[in-house]
């Protein structure tokens, strides 16, 4: 495809046609806040944050879904981009608990840190919110819908791997709720527990409940490792705190990897000092298992524990 | 498969059976003699729920009984004046009566049929006219009107394709298939500025022209029936009374673009034009009219329904075919346009229903003859159904450009029971409030947007001094609450917010923060909404806001609602009517009310909880609440 | 409430709702119709029936109960055997629309979305139903009842009983 110049705040910046502008933005190192944004995933337009103004354009633009064309003039940081952005935040935070103090997922937090960046407050209100539907069945993902933007990537993400397919959107406008299968907890759904979800969710509302309370995520030292298990060869995290490997987390599923349990448990395996107890699901119950079993691993356990060598290229500090 | 010879000798055979109640198109005739009569009865959606089928039966038994030659008896779709139905006109004289009830036919049938005797008390009431008996059309909800879309509708039995042949149909399809190549189509739509009436009045021939431009292995046509505006339902008489016509005008625009798959997405609410949609699809089909090789002339295009269930958001084109894709209705961002990219990735024309229904008439007559009628604006005609307090509720066709005021006092007939007229809410959801003052503008799609509202599908509901505005302002902001999709953040969060602020408002807790608030929120919502849904839901509040600023102070700063309609701010009083017989403060649950025997009484609106006993229980009338 | 689902009993349902499948399974966008021919033959979308239909065409369940969810038609759970659609559309909210659903809910003892005991009516507050002119109206399963007052609303529905 033809190249295109066009210009974002200032910057001019040579982009094959058909570029999305949030794409093009990030060429000169310009970052455009958006939630439901993920270049891997299908693109949606539903946070409406990544909003921009594009000159001969009478309304505002989502940068996620707008593609440039030859000469175009955004703006990404006009007066009126940020006063729609404040605006939006803050019906964001007017449904959102304020329990930053605690939640885990503080300091990762996108909405957490374009609140900060914009400074929007959270309020009082005697508005309704959404309901604070916990569900902690699954020993891998906590889900708490109180906590939900609706930003839709991790049913995006979950409908990447043909055959799961798990999460949804449920009922719709402002009691739109993401649920898995007809609204089963994730214990008694179909959910395979590979954390694809979580690893995408922007907000506390999908979490990994084995790194719950393991420490902050400013305190952590973190390796990437790849999984060793099958030829996909999926990217996770080493998390380690004063030295100690506290915890494993699926990092991104790019590339068509599709991340899976046994890879993660595997790793946890490998990689923590002390690993926690797995669990496997059994007709949607989730019960406490072996290490041999979990891993489906009878005869190789030995080998692995041969730590010289599964672990070429990654350090180890077993 | 049929010819175009053969359609011309459909239209001379069936033309025969048809002759007096062609007259209804031909008002120079109406009252000279015809070689048969004919009862019309009117099968409108209003109409029709009133047991017209039953009302027919009984005029054929009747008239079999009596021996009477030549009377035709029909049912056809809706003739537009849902307030008096059923109605019934006779032709050729074009007699017109109104609320006829089943034991009313013997006594047509008696008089005016054997005796050529008008039967009086049974006549629409505007139809006499100091002593005088006024036809039909000269009937002032009828003498303004002038139909394209709704040419058949209250002439064709709408279960007749031959009815339909009749009267030119399936004749421009014949036209563009024997005679003009796509590009012609294309000119003659874009010369014509047909602009969709759908609400957004996108220019249709263009609209066509970039699908037609636009190369793909497969392309399709939707026809949007799914009318969801509350308060509208023309395209739902469309649909019921000439379905053919929404046939025939998307195979025109299948032929134009080049397509071979049409789709109609229907609203489920609406079982009859369901089932009579399937009726004319099967006929034409098997008259080779859809399907294959359409004429002999190698066209294929079929046409197939997909229902909705029960989701407004799916009047919206992207919604739309999301929901036909058969997934949640939710709007996807326009990425691409949908005459290149649409349905299944492939170039998609939607057009509404009355748009396709205005599609036949303009490539027979051609476009000059359709600019002709209108403004330069916006060429042709538009329906509106006419509902709320105005006197004449039903729709009515005109030439753009007629003022509101023509429409709703001069057809219309103005408010009801001598309250004064307040407003016209047009555009449904996403429209706005006029005022009086505006009710000399003459309506297009550009004149209506500058006031502050849309055209939208064509609903108009008439309000009067006893609406709160603030409280259709909440009505409005409910419903898209309820029918927001959910995606996008602006419309899922903020409409919810605006609602849960006029309802404090309506009821009597609102502060002067919460006007400026609203204003905030519909500018958010308004620039930053994903679609069209949301970016015009603030739309009834803005206009509100405008026009009737000091109804919202009044609820805010004095906690009174001035239309007296808001039930948290009503109180109750005793006027001087008061004769002092106790009985009111003997049924006040809360001991309220206090006064001496045979002295007025009076209510301690501070204690009264409003429940209205003493009202009822007064013989006189004396109490009143405001 | 947990309902049983009576597979003997509603064993012709059944069969019609696979032919059904079979018939049309090929047709593009096949689920809002599948989901329809449910609510049609059942009166609701039984938990039970979805598995089947997921197991037929390879429609996640998901998918399946965010589509059956997002349409008000659809219902998860049983409708009684007349449905009263109260129109709360403009013109009908106007002429005293809002009224009448109350009375109905009064009559009946139900509110909006629910169901009598003995599974004769159930009430949903439907949108604009088309039929302005006759504000405010009901409808009852197809058939509509224009004009209505709070005091000519009881005896059409005891036309039902």
């Amino acid at each position: 495809m033809a190249n295109v110049t066009i210009t974002i705040d200032s910057k001019k910046v040579t982009v094959p046609s058909g570029t999305f502008i949030i794409e093009a933005a990030k060429e000169v190192g310009i970052e455009i806040p958006a939630l439901c944004y993920d270049p891997n995933l299908e693109v949606v337009g539903a946070c409406r944050l990544c909003l921009v103004e594009v000159e001969g354009s009478r309304k505002l633009q989502t940068a996620c879904s707008t593609k440039v064309w030859d000469g175009m003039v955004v703006h990404t940081r006009s007066e009126r981009v940020v006063k729609a952005r404040k605006e939006i935040l803050q019906l964001l935070l007017d449904n959102h608990p304020n329990d930053c103090l605690t939640c885990q997922k503080a300091g990762e937090c996108l909405l957490q840190k374009y609140a900060y960046e914009y400074d929007v407050k959270f309020r009082e209100h005697d508005g309704d919110r959404r309901p604070a539907l916990v569900d902690t069945s699954s020993p891998y993902i906590l889900k708490d819908d109180s906590k939900c933007i609706l930003c839709g990537k991790c049913v995006r993400t979950c409908a990447q791997v043909a055959d799961r397919q798990v999460l949804t959107f449920a009922n719709r406008g402002f009691n739109t709720r993401i649920v898995a299968d007809i609204d089963l907890s994730l214990e008694e759904s179909s959910c395979v527990s590979c954390n694809r979800c979580v690893t995408v969710c922007p907000v506390g509302a999908l979490l990994d409940k084995r790194l719950m309370g393991k420490g902050r995520p400013w305190e952590f030292e973190i390796k990437e490792v790849k999984c060793k298990v099958c030829e996909y060869g999926c990217d996770f995290e080493v998390l380690s705190r004063n030295g100690k490997n506290v915890a494993v987390r699926a990092k991104a599923p790019s590339n068509g990897r599709p991340l899976c349990l046994k890879g993660r448990l595997t790793t946890e395996f490998i990689y923590l000092d002390e690993p926690y107890t797995p669990y496997k699901k059994e007709n949607g119950e989730f019960k406490e298992t072996t290490w041999k079993e979990a891993l489906g691993l009878d005869n190789i356990i030995e080998k692995l524990l041969d730590k010289e060598e599964i672990s070429t290229g990654v350090e180890y500090n077993g | 498969m049929m010819t175009v010879e053969e359609l011309r000798k459909i239209k001379e055979e069936t033309l025969k059976h048809m002759e007096s109640k062609l007259y209804k198109l031909d008002k120079e005739k109406i009252g000279q003699k015809a070689t048969n009569r004919h009862v019309l009865i009117c099968g409108g959606p209003g109409c029709y729920s009133s047991n017209v089928e039953e009302i027919k039966e009984r005029f054929v038994e009747k008239i079999a009984e009596k021996g009477l030659e030549n009377v035709e008896v029909s049912i056809s779709g809706c003739f537009g004046l849902c307030e008096s139905g059923p109605n019934i006109e006779i032709y050729p004289d074009g007699t017109f009566y109104s609320r006829i009830k089943i034991e009313d036919v013997d006594e047509i049938v008696e008089k005016h049929l054997c005796q050529n005797e008008i039967v009086e008390r049974l006549l629409n009431e505007d139809a006499k006219k100091e002593d005088k008996i006024l036809p039909v059309h000269q009937v002032d909800f009828y003498k303004k009107q002038e139909k394209i879309a709704l040419r058949n509708c209250g002439i064709i039995d709408y279960n007749s394709i031959e009815e339909y042949i009749a009267l030119d149909g399936y004749h421009a399809l014949a036209k563009v298939l024997t005679e003009m190549d796509r590009g012609e189509v294309i000119e003659v739509m874009k010369k014509s500025n047909l602009r969709g009436r759908g609400g957004a009045g996108f220019p249709t021939g263009r609209k066509w022209e970039t699908a037609y431009k636009y190369e793909a292995d497969k392309k399709y046509v939707i026809c949007n029936a799914d009318e969801g505006d509350p308060g509208a339902f023309m395209d739902r008489s469309i649909l019921e009374g000439d379905p053919h016509s929404v046939l025939e005008g998307m195979a025109i625009c299948g032929y134009a673009v080049g397509s071979d798959q049409g789709y109609i997405y229907i609203r489920a609410e609406y079982p009859v034009a369901v089932k009579r949609l399937r009726t004319a699809i099967k006929q034409a089909r098997e008259k080779g009219l859809l399907g294959k090789n359409i004429l002999g002339t190698g066209f294929n295009f079929d046409i197939e329904l997909r229902l909705g269930a029960g989701a407004f958001v799916c009047g919206e084109g992207t919604a739309l075919m999301e929901s036909i894709e058969g997934r949640r209705g939710m709007p996807r961002p326009k990425v691409e346009r949908t005459a290149h990219k649409g349905l299944w990735g492939k170039p998609t024309i939607i057009n509404n229903v009355e748009t396709f229904a205005n599609v036949a008439p303009i490539i027979l007559k051609g476009a000059d003859w359709f600019r002709s009628i209108g403004t330069e604006d916006s060429p042709g005609t538009k329906v509106f159904a006419l509902g709320g307090k105005v006197k004449n509720t039903g729709l009515v066709e005109v030439p753009m450009g007629t003022t509101l005021r023509e429409i709703i006092f001069d057809i219309g007939g103005g408010t009801v029971g001598g309250k004064k007229f307040k407003a016209v809410q047009t555009g449904g959801p996403s429209g706005g409030c006029i005022p009086e003052e505006f009710l000399d503008t003459p309506v297009d799609f550009a004149s209506l947007s500058k006031i502050g509202s849309i055209m939208g599908s064509g609903g108009m509901i008439v309000l009067d001094e006893s609406d709160c505005m603030v409280d259709i302002a909440r009505f409005f902001l409910d419903f898209t609450v309820d029918e927001s999709c959910g995606k996008c953040v602006p419309c899922r969060e903020g409409t919810k917010r605006m609602l849960e602020i006029l309802e404090r408002i309506t009821e009597g807790e609102g502060t002067p923060e919460d006007l400026d608030r609203l204003e905030s929120l519909a500018e958010i919502i308004t620039s930053s909404s994903l679609c069209g849904l949301g970016q015009t839901a603030a739309n009834p509040v803005v206009s509100t806001l405008k026009y009737f600023r000091e109804e919202y102070e009044a609820h805010v700063y004095e906690k009174r609602c001035p239309a007296g309609s808001c039930q948290a701010l009503l109180q109750y009083f005793i006027t001087d009517k008061c004769i002092g017989c106790t009985k009111c403060a003997r049924n006040c649950p809360v001991s309220a009310i206090s006064g001496k025997v045979k002295e007025k009484h009076v209510i301690d609106t501070e204690t009264c909880i409003k429940c209205g006993a003493c009202m009822e229980a007064c013989p006189v009338g004396a109490i009143i609440k405001k | 409430m947990a309902f049983e689902f009576n597979w003997e009993g509603n064993k012709d349902r059944v069969n019609r709702l696979l032919n059904f499948i079979e018939e049309n399974k090929n047709k593009k966008g096949v689920l809002m119709l599948i989901l329809q021919e449910t609510q049609e033959l059942f009166g609701y979308l039984p938990k039970e029936i979805l598995e089947l239909i997921s197991e037929k065409t390879n429609i996640p369940l998901s998918e399946m109960y965010g589509v059956a969810t997002f349409y008000s038609q659809f219902s998860l759970v049983p409708k009684g055997e007349n449905v009263i659609g109260v129109c709360l559309g403009t013109a009908c909210y106007v002429k005293g629309g809002q009224e009448i659903l109350e009375k109905i809910q009064e009559i009946l003892g139900i509110g909006v979305a629910e169901t009598t005991p003995d599974g004769k009516f159930s009430i949903d507050a439907t949108r604009c139903l088309g039929a302005c002119g006759l504000a405010p109206v009901i409808m009852i399963n197809e058939k509509i009842y224009g004009r209505l007052t709070v005091d000519s609303v009881e005896e059409v529905i005891n036309q039902y009983r």
